[in-house]
């Protein structure tokens, strides 16, 4: 390692800390999204330094890109909802607070003792048992999925992939319930009739359907996959909810709830099929892994894609009755 | 060669590190979205360069993404965030 | 001999577009109002990138790998220039004044 190298990885060693902590103890909900921005920006840098392209592509488009723009749209909903743009927010979390040190000790001590036993834990991690590298590499020899991370995901952690989505989908389902009003004809009218926009939205989005199917089919030979997919084409979904081109019911209740469950139920009924024909669940039959797999992504990307589009809406899907 | 890429990146960084004053003094919510569009373009640009330092092929991919996804809380901004000066 | 020459290209390349890094990011912190910092943003967006990217597609031996940090920079080109246009006409309409020369 090049002292360049080890400057290079010192300084974002160093910066990434700092960021965390300046984000967390911001006065302003609005800095602390850019700082979050920037935040996923330098994160998506250290997985780069740190030899992981593949969390890199992830980090780049959903901790800089989409939860960015989350954050963004939240803050734009709180500050309509407090009355416009006051600088009295009650219910704003500052650093300024005045808590009484009693309060700070007893959330201290127990995230010091916390911190240390992790600290021990990862530390004392026994040698791993079962050799997994050269595992995977047993694996892709047998399997067509070329691309050690995809190989992994798919043949050891199937489960782990199937729960996200799970999670994903209860996220969706959290934020709904939720209530809240919807985003719709909130920009200034030079924005939303703004001919750049629209425009700009135009061009977007052919290069964002190209970029996602790219990654969705790279994912099987280089890094990609259904979330990096997903991501890239949810935020094109972002973007016409925003710019108002997408209503924010999405379409017709039945079928966006139905959009929703696919890739779940898709994941769920493949994982069923493969444990009445080989006894265990997920554990596709010999043969078949390519294309089970394929199929399971391609319905993944669709359902990822579409709920992070939900998350954006925050209105339900209702069959129509007030003309919603 | 590897080695000046490196630097140039180290460089980079220290450009998004000196941006982040910005982001504090503000004092518009447009000035801070403009620091954080810099630090994508910037972001972009080291993506590319460590994928040369470090013969990363797929990194490129990476810059492709946040250079795509960078106008999204852009898009964000301007649609949600309500345009007035808060002078701090 | 070529490849020493392709070398030297690519670090003049480079270093100019990291000037226009520089050169921005000291805009962003030296000039007076939103509107001039978002002049001096585009510079870095377009131009700096835009060095930096010639520099390595030089470098990088393959047609494909050339041809996506192009259109990785094509996509940031597209998106700068909206994002300062839209950022300026929000400022605007947000009531931020115009700065003037005393």
């Amino acid at each position: 390692m090049s002292f360049a190298g080890l400057a290079l990885d010192g300084l974002l060693a160093l910066s990434l800390p700092i960021l965390a902590w300046r984000t967390l103890a911001a006065r302003d909900l609005y800095r602390a999204a850019i700082l979050f921005i920037t935040f996923g920006v330098i994160l998506a840098l250290a997985w780069a330094r740190l030899g992981a392209p593949d969390i890199a592509l992830a980090e780049a488009a959903i901790g800089a890109g989409i939860t960015g723009a989350l954050l963004l749209n939240t803050v734009g909903g709180l500050s309509r909802r407090n009355g416009g743009d006051d600088d009295e927010r009650p219910d704003e979390p500052t650093d300024r607070v005045g808590r009484p040190w009693t309060t700070r000790l007893a959330v201290a001590i127990p995230v010091t003792i916390l911190a240390v036993g992790l600290g021990w834990a990862v530390l004392s991690l026994p040698a791993p048992t079962v050799d997994m590298p050269s595992l995977v590499g047993e694996a892709i020899a047998e399997g067509e999925v070329s691309h050690p991370i995809t190989a992994v995901l798919l043949d050891y952690r199937s489960y782990d992939t199937f729960l996200e989505i799970g999670v994903l989908l209860l996220a969706a389902l959290c934020v709904w319930s939720l209530g809240l009003s919807a985003v719709r004809g909130e920009a200034p009218e030079a924005v939303a009739k703004s001919p750049v926009l629209a425009g700009f939205v135009r061009l977007l989005a052919p290069a964002m359907v190209v970029s996602g199917v790219y990654l969705l089919w790279a994912g099987t030979s280089q890094p990609g996959g259904a979330f990096q997919a997903g991501a890239v084409l949810g935020a094109l979904g972002v973007v016409m909810v925003l710019t108002g081109l997408l209503a924010p019911s999405l379409g017709r209740g039945s079928i966006i709830r139905a959009g929703l469950a696919l890739g779940f139920s898709v994941f769920l009924l493949v994982g069923v099929a493969a444990m009445l024909a080989t006894g265990g669940f997920l554990e596709y039959p010999a043969g078949f892994e390519y294309g089970l797999i394929l199929a399971i992504e391609f319905f993944l990307t669709f359902s990822i894609a579409l709920t992070l589009t939900a998350l954006f809406t925050t209105v339900p899907p209702r069959e129509k009755k007030e003309g919603a | 060669m590897n080695t000046f890429f490196t630097i140039v990146a180290g460089f980079l960084l220290v450009n998004i590190a000196a941006g982040l004053v910005r982001v504090y003094r503000g004092p518009s919510p447009a000035d801070r979205m403009l620091s954080a569009q810099l630090f994508g373009t910037t972001g972009v640009a080291i993506l590319l360069l460590l994928s040369q330092s470090l013969s990363t092929p797929a990194l490129v991919d990476a810059a492709l993404v946040l250079g795509l996804l960078a106008a999204v809380a852009v898009v964000a901004f301007v649609t949600r965030i309500p345009q007035n000066e808060r002078d701090e | 001999m070529i490849s020493s020459l392709v070398n030297i290209a690519s670090i003049l390349f480079v270093v100019a577009g990291a000037f226009f890094f520089l050169a921005g990011t000291v805009g962003l912190l030296r000039f007076p109002d939103v509107y001039t910092r978002l002049h001096s943003l585009t510079k870095a967006d377009n131009t700096g990138l835009g060095l930096v990217v010639v520099g390595l597609a030089i470098q990088s031996g393959s047609v494909l790998a050339a041809l996506k940090m192009i259109l990785a920079w094509l996509f940031v080109l597209v998106s700068g220039a909206t994002a300062a246009h839209l950022i300026s006409t929000t400022a605007l309409k947000g009531g931020i004044r115009v700065w003037r020369k005393e």
